[in-house]
Parts: structure tokens; C-alpha cells; sequence
């Protein structure tokens, strides 16, 4: 299959890569860009696993081809962290113990991110909502809610 | 031994855990992560049957696509012996083990593995799959336990016969054993029972759900000597099963586990390293494999679907007196589903002077299944606790108190025999009962609360730690446990406190086959109890050490002391004089000498060189976990969903070592157990082939389904470990199902005697 | 004299007896000495000369880990049980 020369932007860096037109976002994150920090849960945009921003829209990268992301700004969980410190949501799943095995952890923390960036004080109702499309199978999500809260309090004081 | 004392510095305290950063940054390598150079892809084809005979495989087509580097199926493997080995958890019959990896003359479900692909891509690889031509003779397959069962049953297994009550027979049959246990006289216990309750239950087929698929990596490497990356519980597991099916010597194996997107039990038994292993033989590179979703469902080990009869009796003041239960598990393709367990589990929360209970393991067409978190306990609780719900009901008993009353404790016997140590389990249902959600009134249309209780065993087995010291006073602790949930912290915690230094001074690391003696799965409960035993161990071998060592040094001192003097030969200094206590070695003979921890570290060069303490552990003394959970429902009449509007999980934990990781296991646990109970099945079309595998239509919880699940930790130290850890990531998994179909009970009049209690069933029992 | 308890599976063998008192200090003894008094035992819990993989022995309600060298004391319980594990 002939390749595509696809230009974008990722985590505010520009990146070019080669790539079929059959392959997923997430497969070339993961496989040709060397960002494995996305996850493959299930590659068909039930687990929430491979969540990333795409124009700071919530998305499953498994779900994305690509070359649909000629143009564009993708964030992912490595772009979270400054060399200094980690993003406050990032701290709180720490400190909450939110997380287990941590398989779920960056499609969570990436759609925490993109909930509080449109709604910074969001109630548990509206956390669990937003988070629905996220599975999580070790921590029976109580922790994960109780960190995202805790998170947009401290980004709110920020 | 370490005493208990009710003061501790590190042990009950939430720490942040090691690998914190790599897993909230994404750097953290999982088995899917791993990159290797000249790295192929592998991808497995599978019986699109679920009972068939082989009957040719023609590879030639998939070989000649470009990129394709190679093709396998069974002859690329030694031939199977027909025999039992002391692998992983239990021993496991290395042919059926074989088989299940790679179908030999049949395929015994719609998913068993018959050939594989390694290519340059996994999009080509898959291409590949298309082209290899099986020939299939269908046979009619069996998908149901009672079906199995029939004398006229189609046969999974021409030569399996019955072991009957322990005895090998002849009588050939899906039944693989049939087995029971007996105590006191349950006949006369039923005659002096005043009332009775006897019901039937169906459980159906359940997967553990890790969100990270199954994966491997593996080079078999021109010297002959095969390196395995793999996602899994045990990687010594791996490495005598791989060793056993590619009749190799385990010292020609190496598995380094990578993190691991949770495991449950499923994790255990290998599916894919053997199979890579033979691709990257054949292909001269290192070939890896993941699973999709949709073989993780049809391909991997669920838990058993079952028929489960219980008869229980009790006198009019509420008093059991017998107790009979006939479980019927599906094993899937290969024998050994947990219904030993189940039996052994089931009525063990009451001290029950009559009990018979019998067991079936049963072949049907369906993935052989796999340990679940509590391996057959579930559903033997959802029928057994549904019916002391029952009993309760009748004789006008609050449902904890009937517990209260049957309650276990020490001395009392289990229908399998031994008597239970010191066991919390009466504790539970006391602060169950004093509890502010039991005080609570629950109001309103259509709303139930229901109770139920769980038992687990527990596991001890084996685990090697080793702590080397550095001069600063820092150590390096290596264990062999993967980190499924926090037993980094917690193990380093067990450590730091026996060394008497802070928790940020001790750095764990896991490692792998060629890095630390055996240890035995992360699985079974075992983790913070064994694993931490040997850290345990381990740091009071390296306290000694400097013991010694000090004691050395303090005894030549005291020669230059005593110089000319006749009282020197009286003098010396032992190991035995030399104190330690909060972070300072003293001498006993002489108050003027004493030395801080990192002050002996920093000399350790110039006093007997490198510290490394070591030890092995296999405990006794594990201790049995016991659970009461309450859970508050409201059922939709016109739908029959079910939703929770409370949960409370109260557990007795021995000492919790990091309380949020304790917390964090109940929880995940209680969350699964209600997926089991609300949503999840297996659901089959009459050839054999689920037809719901993916996460859409198994239908797992979400955060949407639940509220915040609330845990009580009853700590009843157990006095078989030194800081009185019992283990608790399985029980939380045992009581939700039966406590869901109490509390449906009480909201709709209706008793629940099937799981999943999905909005379909329980609307069809409204509408009864 | 331990106590061994007769699995609900062997009580056949045994005329219905399910608990006997047995001289022995090792599992193995006790074994042997069982299999004098009701023929036919060994042969249900040995394989190959070691324990069978589907069986395992608990004494005084603690695991045994030593096989057929496993200790008993004068008054221990001895139960031959399905081994457990875990998930």
C-alpha cells in the first residue's frame, strides 16, 4: 500500500510522518511516532483507552485514521507534563491512588483535561458523565472521580 | 518476628507509589510498548467453529504474501506429553495446556488457536490469516453445563473418562470429576431443620475485562536461547510453562515482565508466548502479538458459567443446621474449572454442623476458562447467600442477624475438614450491623436493600526478595512480583519499616527470571502477604548483617581498650549485644558506642564490604478473608434497570500496610462483582460463537453506573505475618452478586435466581 | 495419635469411617500406616510416589508445604483437600 505524507502538530511540536491511509491514529502514535503513552484498550471506541485531544476535542485515536490529522493540533498524555512538574490532574491520580494497574490512566487524564477545559468546576454527576466513555476495570472509578474533582479545585485556585 | 505494635512509622500511611510518575506520564513500558530491532508482528488464526475436526492446513498461499516471513501450526511444536507438571499456581496437564495454545487434531471452541503469521506489519499479517486454507469437519457442539452432562452428549474429549468421587472410571464422558465433601449427617440435620428452603441457580460465563489486551514478545535467539516480554502475573509462570511446551530447560528462558494492564487471574496461563516463541524460531527475528478484543473474549480464560442447587435448614430461633449444594461448572474446552473451590467456599462464612456439597467439572465448547479474581467463590455465594436471604426472610430474621448468629469463627470446621484460625469474619457483620448505612431507613417506590457475605482462602506460596544497600543509607529492593495494583509501595513500606527508614529511602524494582529467585504470581492475595514476608525477612537479614559487623568492629575496639589488662578475655562483643532501635545500632556493654543506620552504610566498604540481605519465604499462617457488603437499589418497573444508589463494602483487611491501595482492591473488586451481577454474560448463538465481544455489548460498569463505594476496613491482624497483613484483593468479588439480587429482591417481590440480573430478566420477572 | 479425617471420596474404602487416629510423625508414615489398616487408600492419594497433583494436606488447618515429609504432631488434624490458588 502506497504511503501518505502527513504533516501535523503534536503536543505543540510539528511532526511529519509516513503513513498508510488504513492506519490508525493511534497505530501510528504508537507504532511509528514511538508515543506508546496512549493505549490500545480495544481499537473500537469502546474503552477510551487511546483517548487524545484532536483540536482539543476528546477523541478515540483508534477511531481517527491518520491522515485526517493533516493540519492539526493532537495532544497526548506526553504533553502533559512540564520537565519540572506534573499537571495537577496528573498529581491528584497520584495522591488519590487512582489508579492500579495505570493501563486506563492516560485516556482518563486526557479526558479529565478536556472536561475541566470547558467545564472547570464540573459536580460528580458531571464528572461520571463525562467520564462514562472511559473504562476502568481495578479501581471501580471512585478514586479517579475524587482526583478529578480534587484537581479542578487546585486548577481553579491556579 | 517483628512485634505487632500499635505504633508504626511507615506501615499505614499513603505514600505516593514509585512507578507513580511513568504511569500518570505514559512512560511506563506494558507489554504492548515494547520495540525491538527487525521486530515482526505476529497474529494467530482461529477456528471460526466451535467443535470441528482438523482436517488439513494449507499454508502456502499466506507464506508467498509479501512480507510474510513466516507461517506455523502445531507440527512447528514438540509433541505434547501426555502428563502432569508442578507449573505456576497449580499443577496443569502440559498437553491440554499445549493444545489449548495451539489446536492439535481439533478444535474444541470458536477461537482455538490452529496457525499463525509473523510479518512485517500487523495489517499484512492479518491479510495472511485470510489465505491459510483449514479444511473442517463440523462436529455439533456443546454450550450448555446440563446439556454436557447427558449420557447422549456430543464428546469433547474421545478418551476423557469421569473421575468419579476420586476414583478414575471408565465411562467416557464430559463430566471430567465429580467430586464431594461430606460432614456430619445433613439427612438428620434436614429432619430436625424447621424450615427448609431449596432453590437453583444459573450463572453465566464472565470475563475478567483487563483493558489491556494479552501480549508477547519474543526472540528466540541464534544461540538457542528465547528472551520473552510479556504482559502477565508471573513471569516465572510463563517461563516453566513456555519451557514445559517448547521442551526447552528453564535455564534456556528468560521472561522479563512489563507492566501490566490488570490481570484478575487472567494473566496466568500463557496463550501467546509459546506461539511467538515459534514464530521468531522459525523467522530468525523477534516477533510480537497482541490480542484483539475480540479474541481476548472468544480466545483467552472467562469464568465458568453454572447450574448451582443449595438446600439450606435452620431451627425456628434461626439456627442452620444443614446445609447440602450440588455445583455445576463449565470448565470450557479442557477440564479444571475452580469448582473445588466453590465447593470448599460456599457455605464457609457459618458454622454449619451438616454440610454436604458436591462438585462437577464439565467440558463444553466454549474457551477453557481461566481464575477470576476468587476463582469459583462468586457464584457459589450468589446461591448460597440468596438462600440464608431467604431463610432469614421466612423465619422473620434481620438478614445480618441470621449472620450474626451462624456466624464462623475460630475452631469452626469448613465442609472440606480443617477448622478456621483466627478469622474477622463475625467482625464484619458487627460493623455491617452498626454501620450508619444499615441504620439508615431506605424510602421510596420500588427500592430494595439487600446483604450478602463472601469467603476467600487466600494463598501463601513462594517469593525471593533481595535488598542491597547503598552507602548512603538508601537501599535497592529487587522482588519478582508484577505490580498490578500497588505492591511496589507496599512491599518497600514492609522494608522501610523493619529497617527503620523512611519509605522514600528504599527504591523497589521488579525484575524478571534472570534477575530474582522464584516468586510465585502476583494473584490469589498473596502479593503484600508473601512478597512482603521475604522484604520483611530480607531487611532483618540485612540488620543482622551490620550486626555482625558491628559487633566485630566494637569487639576490636574494646582490644585496644583493654590493652595488658586480664579482664579482656572476659569481655567481648557479640552480635547478641548489639541493639537496634529507631534508626541507632547500640552496644549493650558499653553505652559510649552507638552508630546511626547511614553511618554504618557509609563504612560498609572499610567494615566486611557490600550489605546484601536475603530471603526466600513460603508462609503458613495465611489467614482466610472474609466480606459483608450492603447495597441499596431502585428498580425501573418499566425497564428493569437496576440502579445503586448506595454501597457499602465492609472487609476485614489484617493490617492495612498502604490503606489506599487496600481500599482501591475493594473497590475494584465490588465494581466487577456488580458488572457480573447487572450486565455481563457470554452470549452465545446456537453454533457456538459469541455473539457480544466487544465492550459495547459486554456491557462492563462505567463511571456513570455507580456511586462512590464506600469500604470499612476491620482490621483483625493476622498472627501469621509480622505486621498482621491478611490478603484482600480477592474476597471483594465474592458477596456483590448475591447482596444485588437480596436488595432486587426487597425492592420487587421478586427472587433473582439468575445472573446477570440484566434489565431483560428482571423485567421478565416483574411481568411473572 | 494424629487424627486424620477421611475425605467424603475415600469413606468406601474405609467402611464409612471418617475420622481414625494414626500413628505417624510424617505425612508419609501416616500414609503408609493408613493404607495397612484400609487397603486400597495409598493408591488414591500417591502417584508416582508423591502426593497427586489434584490432592492436598492440611494439618491443623495450615497448608502443608513439605509433601509427604510434612510434620505432624501428636494430636494434629490431618484433611487431604482440593489444592487452592488463585486469580
Amino acid at each position: 500500500m502506497p504511503k501518505i505524507h502527513v504533516q501535523t502538530r503534536i503536543n505543540g511540536e510539528d511532526i511529519d510522518f509516513l503513513c498508510e491511509s488504513r492506519q490508525s491514529l493511534l497505530e501510528v502514535l504508537r507504532d511509528d511516532l514511538g508515543l506508546t503513552g496512549t493505549k490500545e484498550g480495544c481499537s473500537n471506541g469502546n474503552c477510551g483507552a487511546c483517548s487524545v485531544l484532536l483540536d482539543g476535542v476528546l477523541v478515540d485515536s483508534c477511531l481517527v485514521l491518520a491522515v485526517e490529522t493533516a493540519g492539526r493540533e493532537v495532544a497526548t498524555i506526553e504533553g502533559l507534563a512540564t520537565p519540572s512538574q506534573l499537571h495537577p490532574l496528573q498529581q491528584k491520580f497520584l495522591e488519590h491512588a487512582a489508579l492500579q494497574c495505570g493501563i486506563c490512566t492516560p485516556g482518563f487524564i486526557m479526558a479529565a483535561k478536556a472536561l475541566l477545559a470547558q467545564n472547570p468546576k464540573p459536580t460528580e454527576h458531571e464528572v461520571r458523565y463525562w467520564l462514562a466513555g472511559n473504562l476502568c476495570r481495578c479501581t471501580g472509578y471512585d478514586k479517579i472521580v475524587r482526583a478529578v474533582l480534587d484537581a479542578a479545585a487546585v486548577m481553579e485556585k491556579a | 518476628m517483628a512485634e505487632a505494635t500499635a505504633e508504626y512509622k511507615v506501615i499505614g500511611t499513603r505514600p505516593i507509589r514509585p512507578d507513580g510518575a511513568d504511569k500518570v506520564t505514559g512512560r511506563a513500558v506494558y507489554g504492548g510498548d515494547m520495540r525491538l530491532t527487525g521486530m515482526l508482528h505476529g497474529k494467530v488464526l482461529r477456528s471460526p467453529h466451535a467443535h470441528a475436526r482438523i482436517k488439513s492446513i494449507n499454508t502456502a498461499k499466506a507464506e508467498a504474501l509479501p512480507g510474510v516471513k513466516t507461517v506455523i501450526t502445531v507440527k512447528d511444536f514438540p509433541v505434547a506429553e501426555d502428563r502432569m507438571a508442578n507449573l505456576g499456581e497449580m499443577a496443569v496437564n502440559v498437553k491440554l495446556l499445549s493444545n489449548n495454545v495451539m489446536a492439535a487434531d481439533k478444535v474444541l471452541y470458536k477461537g482455538h488457536a490452529v496457525a499463525a503469521v509473523a510479518a512485517t506489519n500487523a495489517h499484512i499479517a492479518e491479510e495472511a490469516l485470510g489465505l491459510i486454507e483449514v479444511e473442517y469437519e463440523v462436529l455439533p457442539p456443546v454450550l450448555d453445563v446440563l446439556d454436557a452432562m447427558k449420557d447422549e452428549a456430543p464428546l469433547l474429549h474421545e478418551t476423557m473418562t469421569t473421575t468419579e468421587l476420586g476414583q478414575k472410571t471408565d465411562k467416557r464422558s464430559n463430566i471430567a470429576n465429580h467430586m464431594r465433601f461430606l460432614l456430619g449427617d445433613p439427612a438428620q440435620g434436614f429432619r430436625e431443620a424447621d424450615v427448609v428452603i431449596e432453590r437453583e441457580f444459573d450463572t453465566a460465563t464472565v470475563h475478567q475485562g483487563y483493558i489491556e489486551p494479552h501480549n508477547a514478545t519474543a526472540l528466540w535467539n541464534e544461540d538457542g536461547h528465547l528472551y520473552i516480554w510479556t504482559s502477565t502475573q508471573g513471569a516465572f509462570v510463563v517461563q516453566r510453562q513456555a519451557a514445559e511446551i517448547l521442551g526447552l530447560p528453564v535455564s534456556q528462558v528468560s521472561v522479563t515482565p512489563c507492566e501490566i494492564g490488570g490481570g484478575f487471574g487472567g494473566k496466568i496461563s500463557v496463550y501467546l508466548e509459546p506461539v511467538a516463541a515459534v514464530l521468531s524460531r522459525k523467522a530468525g527475528r523477534p516477533v510480537k502479538i497482541i490480542m484483539s478484543r475480540i479474541e481476548e473474549f472468544e480466545a483467552t480464560g472467562p469464568t465458568p458459567a453454572s447450574h448451582i442447587k443449595v438446600k439450606m435448614g435452620a431451627k425456628k430461633d434461626g439456627r442452620l443446621v444443614a446445609a447440602e449444594a450440588s455445583l455445576m461448572y463449565e470448565a470450557g474446552a479442557f477440564p479444571g474449572s475452580p469448582v473445588g473451590a466453590g465447593c470448599m467456599c460456599i457455605f464457609s462464612p457459618y458454622a454449619i454442623p451438616n454440610m454436604q456439597v458436591d462438585g462437577y467439572d464439565v467440558v463444553v465448547n466454549k474457551p477453557k476458562t481461566a481464575a477470576y479474581r476468587a476463582p469459583g467463590a462468586t457464584n457459589a455465594a450468589f446461591a448460597s447467600e440468596t438462600v440464608v436471604d431467604e431463610l432469614a426472610e421466612k423465619l422473620g430474621m434481620d438478614p445480618l442477624e441470621i449472620r450474626r448468629l451462624n456466624g464462623a469463627k475460630e475452631g469452626d470446621r469448613r465442609v472440606d475438614g480443617p477448622t478456621f484460625p483466627r478469622i474477622g469474619y463475625l467482625e464484619t457483620v458487627h460493623a455491617a450491623l452498626e454501620h450508619e448505612h444499615y441504620a439508615t431507613p431506605l424510602t421510596g417506590p420500588h427500592r430494595g436493600r439487600g446483604v450478602a457475605s463472601g469467603f476467600w482462602f487466600n494463598v501463601g506460596f513462594q517469593s525471593t526478595v533481595v535488598i542491597n544497600v547503598n552507602a548512603d543509607g538508601t537501599v535497592s529492593l529487587v522482588e519478582g512480583s508484577t505490580d498490578i495494583g500497588g505492591t511496589r509501595a507496599s512491599i518497600a513500606m514492609q522494608a522501610a519499616e523493619t529497617l527503620g527508614i523512611p519509605y522514600e529511602d528504599v527504591r523497589p524494582t521488579v525484575v524478571g527470571t534472570d534477575g530474582i529467585g522464584f516468586t510465585d504470581v502476583t494473584g490469589g492475595s498473596r502479593t503484600t502477604f508473601a512478597t512482603g514476608y521475604a522484604a520483611h525477612e530480607a531487611a532483618l537479614d540485612v540488620l543482622r548483617q551490620m550486626q555482625e559487623r558491628l559487633a566485630r568492629r566494637w569487639d576490636g575496639e574494646m582490644e585496644k581498650e583493654f590493652e595488658g589488662q586480664a579482664e579482656r578475655a572476659t569481655v567481648r562483643i557479640t552480635p547478641d549485644d548489639v541493639t537496634y532501635a529507631n534508626g541507632v545500632f547500640k552496644c549493650a556493654k558499653d553505652a559510649g558506642k552507638s552508630m546511626t543506620f547511614k553511618e554504618v552504610t557509609a563504612q560498609m566498604a572499610r567494615m566486611g564490604g557490600p550489605i546484601t540481605g536475603r530471603a526466600t519465604s513460603q508462609p503458613r499462617g495465611v489467614g482466610g478473608a472474609f466480606a459483608t457488603h450492603i447495597v441499596d437499589v431502585e428498580v425501573d418497573p418499566d425497564t428493569g434497570k437496576v440502579t445503586i444508589l448506595r454501597y457499602t463494602a465492609v472487609q476485614d483487611a489484617g493490617r492495612a500496610i498502604h490503606p489506599s491501595y487496600v481500599e482501591g482492591q475493594i473497590q475494584g473488586g465490588v465494581v466487577q462483582g456488580i458488572g457480573w451481577a447487572l450486565n455481563e454474560e457470554f452470549v452465545y448463538n446456537d453454533n457456538g460463537n459469541m455473539v457480544n465481544s466487544s465492550f459495547l455489548d459486554y456491557r462492563m460498569p462505567t463511571t456513570l453506573d455507580l456511586p462512590m463505594i464506600e469500604t470499612i476496613l476491620v482490621e483483625v491482624p493476622n498472627p501469621g505475618h509480622p505486621y498482621g497483613v491478611r490478603g484482600v484483593g480477592e474476597v471483594p468479588i465474592v458477596p456483590p452478586v448475591a447482596a444485588l439480587a437480596n436488595a432486587i429482591y426487597r425492592a420487587t417481590g421478586k427472587r433473582m435466581t439468575q445472573s446477570p440480573m440484566s434489565p431483560g430478566y428482571v423485567l421478565s420477572k416483574l411481568m411473572e | 495419635m494424629a487424627i486424620v479425617f477421611i475425605p467424603a471420596m475415600l469413606q468406601p474404602l474405609t467402611g464409612g469411617v471418617s475420622q481414625v487416629r494414626v500413628a505417624g510423625r510424617t505425612i508419609r508414615t501416616i500414609i503408609n500406616n493408613l493404607e495397612e489398616r484400609f487397603p486400597g487408600v495409598k493408591e488414591r492419594l500417591l502417584q508416582d510416589g508423591d502426593l497427586r497433583p489434584d490432592i492436598a494436606i492440611a494439618v491443623d488447618g495450615e497448608m502443608g508445604l513439605d509433601g509427604l515429609a510434612e510434620q505432624v504432631g501428636e494430636n494434629s488434624e490431618v484433611h487431604f483437600i482440593p489444592p487452592i490458588s488463585g486469580g
